[in-house]
């Protein structure tokens, strides 16, 4: 079950400089345990370590953000789409 | 969501004011009134840098009736690349007066104000209490929850615009009809993981993408025209060249504008959102050297190894004699550490010193007890030792 998930400026050095990169798992949890295999470190930069969201840390499942779905714990489904975005302060 | 006007029209526009603004008055959704709403506005922006600049400047040409100006810097050489409402001649003034000699150019029927003062918890209720609407132009996350927490106990819509590198996010959060900046954002990131444009470089016209869609919204908010970004975030990619939206959802469990808040005052913003992590102070305490013990070290040839944690665009534009680079996130991620020397006195260095704090930690933590930091880092160095090499 193939996800596209974009990645953020910030942690385009765990992905080689990729701005979307292709994951799979039934949750948010399983899919960032799955990038984890191949882009080692970028879990701990999304994941406390106690399995919950970092605070500081958004991530939407197509246009929802999903502290208001079920978190970590939320369902993916075949061709949906992840977008993690940092908090940036420039101005 | 269509939201009603914001502010009341003013009595009347003059002859001048009506040839002046003729493009305006002469789209049915703006019209007269929409242009006397704009002539009895009164607008704050926080910051005159990079997203104040095009922000100020277009405010001020749509007829904005009054705008306020916060900022206590000065104009730097490094700041002409995007902060286009400064010119070559105001290198080394205040920007605030800088700002408002180009407002009062571009626009003398609008009344300026000027703030020159760090806005902080003791001042920020009185500033803002004179404003309909605020306008976020400023550089740090200390700041942006102070005025967004004022905001939300003011009750005023905060027109919020935030840019890094090729990357812009803008929206409107106005707690009485949508979400706040805790909403989206309900804790900073600790200190030292996300960079600021001093440290990570800011492409200079995305001020002018984002402070645009910041004045936009301003513009509908204060006329009550369109659709105003609401409980919605636009999301910039300057090298997609896409903007996208995603949802902004109001928090019940918000600190400052959910059901039960917690925070029903203003904070110690500094502390909150901390500068240097508490591990980095603690590891930097009495392992901070100045300038000229380093260069007193190399002089005497003290057996030294100067590690560079800044990125490699950086150690090109200037670099402290003998260093070598090693970037922040090879300590952070791992196997940075096994090439470090076992004999030599370890001086670590960044831009201006948060970084290399921040790698001290780690290398503390793995024994490396002897190991040091430079204080100001190459900044202070060039200022001290090597004046005639370039800071940026």
């Amino acid at each position: 079950m193939a996800i596209e998930v974009r990645i953020p400026t910030i942690l385009r050095s765990y992905t080689d400089g990729a701005k979307a990169v292709q994951g799979t798992g039934g949750t948010l949890g399983e899919l960032f345990a799955d990038l984890e295999t191949r882009h080692p470190g970028i879990r701990e930069r999304l994941v406390e370590e106690d399995g919950d969201l970092r605070r500081f840390v958004n991530v939407y499942l197509n246009d929802e953000d999903v502290r208001f779905l079920d978190g970590i714990s939320t369902g993916l489904s075949e061709g949906d789409s992840v977008t993690i975005l940092p908090a940036v302060a420039g101005g | 969501m269509s939201l009603p006007p914001l502010v009341e029209p003013a009595a009347e526009l003059t002859v001048d004011e009506v040839r002046r603004y003729s493009r305006h008055l002469i789209i049915p959704d703006v019209g007269m009134a929409g242009q006397k709403r704009l002539k009895n506005a009164k607008v704050l922006c926080v910051g005159a840098g990079g997203l104040g600049s095009p922000a100020l400047l277009y405010l001020a040409a749509a007829g904005v009736g009054t705008l306020g100006i916060v900022e206590f810097d000065e104009v730097d050489e490094s700041n002409l690349q995007r902060q286009v409402i400064h010119g070559q001649s105001d290198v080394g003034r205040s920007k605030a007066e800088s700002a408002r000699d180009s407002v009062q150019e571009i626009n003398p029927y609008t009344r300026v104000i000027l703030h020159q003062e760090r806005l902080d918890s003791s001042n920020v209720m009185e500033i803002f209490a004179g404003y309909d609407l605020i306008v976020d132009g400023t550089d740090n996350f200390a700041t942006r929850y102070l005025v967004n927490d004022a905001c939300v106990l003011l009750n005023k819509p905060y027109v919020w615009g935030s840019i890094y590198r090729f990357d812009g996010q803008a929206s409107v959060f106005w707690s009485e009809h949508g979400p706040c900046y805790r909403c989206l954002y309900p804790e900073p990131p600790p200190p030292g993981m996300v960079p600021s444009c001093a440290e990570g470089g800011v492409l200079g016209v995305l001020c002018a993408s984002v402070g645009s869609i910041q004045v936009t919204e301003a513009i509908k908010v204060l006329t009550g025209t369109g659709e105003p970004l609401v409980g919605r975030l636009m999301i910039y990619d300057a090298l997609e060249m896409t903007y996208r939206q995603v949802k902004v959802r109001k928090d019940p469990e918000c600190a400052v504008c959910g059901k039960n808040p917690s925070v029903t005052e203003l904070i110690d913003y500094e502390a909150f959102c901390g500068v240097v992590s508490e591990e980095a102070q603690e590891a930097a305490r009495d392992a901070t050297i100045t300038p000229r013990q380093l260069k007193e070290w190399l002089d005497t040839g003290e057996n030294v190894d100067i590690i560079d944690v800044r990125e490699p665009n950086e150690y090109e534009i200037v670099s402290i004699p003998g260093a070598r680079l090693v970037p922040k996130d090879e300590f952070l991620m791992g196997n940075a550490l096994q090439g470090l020397p076992q004999d030599k006195k370890i001086v670590l260095h960044c831009k201006t010193g948060v970084r290399s704090a921040e790698v001290l930690a780690v290398l503390k933590s793995a024994g490396f007890s002897d190991a040091v930091h430079l204080g100001g880092g190459v900044i202070g160095w060039v200022n001290q030792i090597e004046p005639e090499k370039p800071v940026y």
